[in-house]
C-alpha cells in the first residue's frame, strides 16, 4: 500500500524515526521551559549540555568501560552539578539586570562549552557502537528496533515524571510559587536561592539525559548543539513556555512533521519546522499553548 | 560660568571623532595593512548596523548573519555570473538586505524581549540552510575569487589602499546616516517606544510601524556591509550566514559599549583585531606563562570569544566607550546616568 507514492512501511519507520527525534527535543525543550519559568534565562547552553551528556556516555563507555545504564544516570548528574557551579558562579549574579544580559551570559559559556569539547573530542562526531538494547520489536504492520522504543518510553516517563513534580507534589508547589513572587516565598522560610539553583541544574540535567539516550542513535558531536538550539529555540516559540504538556507535544509534533518532509521533500527537512513557526507566529502570535507575556 | 566656558570650546565628543576620523584616513601609510583595515571596517559597519536595532529599540537580532551573508552573497553571485560593477552590487547587497529585513522583521516584531531573539535565530537559521542547499552560493565551498573591478568604470579598486578609502567612505557616510536617524524625530519616537512602549501608544505612536522600519534600515545597512566584505575581500561562505556571526556582532556591540553611537565602531577594531592577533597573544602568554597550551590559542577563537563574553557581562557591562563616557562624567563631577540606567533595568514582570 501507497500513500502519494510511499510505501507505508517506509513511511511508517520514517514516522517511527521522527517520533524519537521528536522526544529529543520535547526533552530538551521541557528542560529550557523549566529554567525559563524560574530564572527568566534563556538558556544558551542547553545544545551544549545536550552534547555533553551525549559525550560523557560515549566516554565512559570507551574510556572507563561504565555501561550504557551507570552513565544514563550518571551524565545527566554530573552534567546537573556542572550546572549548578555556573549557576552558582556565573548566572546568579546577573538575575537584577535586563533578560538580554542573561541571553549573553550563556551565549558566552555554550562557547567556552563547545570549544572545550572540540578541542577534547575534535568537531567530527563519535560513534557509539551498537545500541545497548538490541533486537527489533515486530508490531505487525511495522518493525521497531527496541533500542528506538525505550528512547520513546523513557523520555515519555521522564516528562511525565517532571509534570507530575511541579504539578502535583509540594515541592512543585513551592516551585511554582517561586516563581509568582519569590521574596514572598522566602519570607515564608522557603530558600529561593536553592530551589534556583536545583532548578537550573535539574533543566540542564534534562538536556544530559536526552543527550546520553541521544549518543547511541546519533552521531552527536561538538557543532550537534549549535543545531539542536536552534531547533529547541523553535519549539518553544511554537509551542509557548506556559505549559508543560504543550512543549512536549510540540516537541514531538514536530518531530513528526520534520520525517514526514524528509519522505516528502528532503531537501526542505531541515527548514521545515522554522516554516511552522512562521505560520504559528501569523496566526497566534503567542505560540499554540502560550498566554501573553 | 562653567557653561559659558564649555561651549566656547569644540565639545570633547566631536574633538574624539575628529581624531578617529584623522586616524582612519592616516592608518594606511603609518603601517596598517589596507586588508585589515578594510575588514574592520566592514565589521564596523556591520555592528553599527547591528546596534542601530539594539542600542535604539532594545530589540537584539541574533539573525543579522542572515542579512550580511545574503548581501554578500548576491553582490559576489552579482560580480560573477553578471558582471556587475562593484556599484551596482553593492547596491543589490543593501536592497537584499532590506529586503530579507521587510520579510524577516515583518515576522519577528510581533513579540518582543527573548522571544523575538528566538525567532531571528531561528528565520536566519533558515536562510542559512537555503544556503547550504541552493546552487548560486557554492554549498560548501563558498564564493571565491569575487573580481573587486572598477569603481563607476574609473576607480581601479585592486588596488588595497583604493579599495580601504572607498569603504571608509561608504562606512562614514553610513554612520552619519545613523546619526541622522538616532537624533531625528523618528529616532526620539524609537527611544521613547523603548523605554515606555504602553506610554508611548497613548501618546499616538504605533511601535510596530517604527520598530519595523528601524529593523528594515539595520537589514539594509548590514547587507550592504556583507557586500562590501564579499568584494573587499573576495569572498564570501558560509559561516558569513551561521548564527554565530550575529553573535560576533552582539559581541562587538557589547564590547564597545551599548546605546553609545561610536560603540560598536570601538567594539570591532577591539575584536577584529583581537582575532587578528590571537595567534601572536597565544604565544607571548605561553611565554610569559610557561604555559604550552596557550601557543593553541589562534586556534580556539571561539572559546576567547566566549570568555570575553563573560568577562563583559559579569564585570565591563558598560563596554570601552561606555566607560570612557562614565570616566568623562566623574571628572566632570556629574553623576554617570543614561548610558547605565537603561541597561541595568529590571527585568519586566
Amino acid at each position: 500500500m501507497d500513500i502519494f507514492g510511499v510505501p507505508i512501511t517506509a513511511l511508517l519507520a520514517q514516522l517511527m524515526i521522527g517520533l524519537v527525534n521528536g522526544c529529543f527535543y520535547a526533552v530538551l525543550s521541557l528542560g529550557l521551559a523549566v529554567i525559563f519559568g524560574m530564572l527568566h534565562v534563556i538558556n544558551f547552553t542547553h545544545g551544549a549540555m545536550f552534547v555533553l551528556g551525549a559525550l560523557f556516555s560515549w566516554a565512559g563507555l570507551y574510556y572507563f568501560d561504565i555501561n550504557y545504564w551507570v552513565m544514563l544516570a550518571l551524565a545527566p548528574l554530573i552534567v546537573g552539578v556542572f550546572g549548578i557551579v555556573l549557576e552558582r558562579l556565573f548566572l546568579r549574579r546577573i538575575y537584577h539586570l535586563d533578560y538580554l544580559y542573561g541571553l549573553l551570559l550563556t551565549l558566552g559559556l555554550t562557547l567556552i562549552i563547545e570549544g572545550a569539547v572540540r578541542s577534547a573530542f575534535g568537531v567530527s562526531g563519535r560513534p557509539y557502537g551498537p545500541p545497548p538494547i538490541s533486537g527489533i520489536t515486530n508490531l505487525g504492520f511495522l518493525m521497531i528496533p527496541n533500542y528506538r522504543l525505550w528512547v520513546i518510553i523513557a523520555s515519555l516517563l521522564v516528562c511525565a515524571a517532571t509534570w507530575f513534580v511541579i504539578e502535583r507534589t509540594r515541592l512543585g508547589s513551592y516551585l511554582r510559587a517561586a516563581t509568582e513572587n519569590p521574596k514572598l516565598v522566602e519570607a515564608f522560610g522557603i530558600n529561593v536561592p536553592m530551589m534556583v539553583s536545583l532548578t537550573f541544574g535539574f533543566g540542564v540535567a534534562l538536556a544530559a539525559f536526552a543527550g546520553a539516550l541521544a549518543a547511541p542513535v546519533m552521531q552527536v558531536s561538538a557543532l550537534t548543539g549549535q543545531t539542536m538550539i536552534v531547533i529547541v529555540f523553535a519549539v518553544v516559540v511554537i509551542g509557548g513556555m506556559g505549559s508543560i504538556l504543550g512543549t512536549v507535544v510540540t516537541g514531538v509534533c514536530l518531530g513528526l512533521v520534520e520525517a514526514l518532509t524528509k519522505v516528502y521533500y528532503p531537501e526542505a527537512s531541515s527548514m521545515v519546522m522554522f516554516l511552522v513557526m512562521v505560520l504559528v507566529l501569523m496566526v497566534r502570535p503567542h505560540g499554540l499553548f502560550g498566554g501573553r507575556e | 560660568m562653567t557653561a559659558s566656558f564649555t561651549s566656547r570650546r569644540i565639545s570633547p565628543r566631536a574633538s574624539a571623532y575628529a581624531l578617529l576620523l584623522i586616524a582612519l584616513i592616516a592608518a594606511p601609510w603609518v603601517g596598517l595593512y589596507p586588508v585589515l583595515g578594510t575588514k574592520i571596517l566592514c565589521y564596523a559597519l556591520f555592528a553599527c548596523a547591528f546596534h542601530l536595532l539594539l542600542g535604539y529599540t532594545g530589540l537584539a537580532s541574533l539573525g543579522h548573519a542572515a542579512f550580511l551573508g545574503v548581501g554578500g552573497y548576491l553582490a559576489g553571485y552579482g560580480v560573477k555570473a553578471w558582471a556587475l560593477p562593484p556599484e551596482l552590487a553593492l547596491l543589490a547587497g543593501l536592497a537584499a538586505g532590506a529586503l530579507l529585513g521587510l520579510v524577516i522583521g515583518f515576522i519577528s516584531i510581533r513579540r518582543s524581549g527573548i522571544y523575538f531573539t528566538m525567532i531571528t535565530l531561528a528565520l536566519a537559521q533558515m536562510v542559512y540552510f537555503l544556503c547550504v542547499q541552493i546552487p548560486q552560493t557554492g554549498g560548501e565551498d563558498g564564493l571565491q575569487g569575487i573580481d573587486r573591478g572598477l569603481l563607476f568604470g574609473v576607480l581601479d579598486l585592486r588596488d588595497d589602499t583604493a579599495m580601504y578609502y572607498t569603504v571608509l567612505v561608504i562606512a562614514v557616510a553610513c554612520f552619519l546616516f545613523i546619526a541622522r536617524v538616532v537624533y531625528s524625530p523618528f529616532g526620539q519616537a524609537l527611544q521613547a517606544i523603548k523605554d515606555n512602549e504602553p506610554r508611548a501608544i497613548s501618546l499616538g505612536y504605533h511601535p510596530p510601524h517604527y520598530k519595523l522600519i528601524v529593523f528594515i534600515l539595520s537589514a539594509a545597512l548590514t547587507g550592504l556591509a556583507g557586500a562590501l566584505k564579499a568584494i573587499s575581500l573576495g569572498f564570501v561562505t558560509l559561516s558569513d550566514v551561521h548564527w554565530m556571526t550575529s553573535g560576533h556582532a552582539l559581541l562587538m556591540t557589547l564590547v564597545g559599549g551599548m546605546g553609545i553611537l561610536s560603540g560598536p565602531v570601538v567594539g570591532a577594531l577591539a575584536l577584529v583585531v583581537l582575532e587578528n592577533k590571537m595567534g601572536e597573544l597565544g604565544t607571548l602568554i605561553a611565554g610569559a606563562t610557561g604555559i604550552a597550551w596557550f601557543t593553541t590559542l589562534g586556534e580556539s577563537v571561539m572559546m576567547v570569544m566566549g570568555i570575553v563574553f563573560v568577562i563583559c557581562v559579569l564585570a565591563f557591562r558598560r563596554g570601552i566607550m561606555g566607560e570612557v563616557v562614565a570616566l568623562q562624567q566623574r571628572r566632570r563631577g556629574t553623576p554617570a546616568s543614561s548610558s547605565t540606567t537603561s541597561a541595568s533595568r529590571e527585568p519586566q514582570p
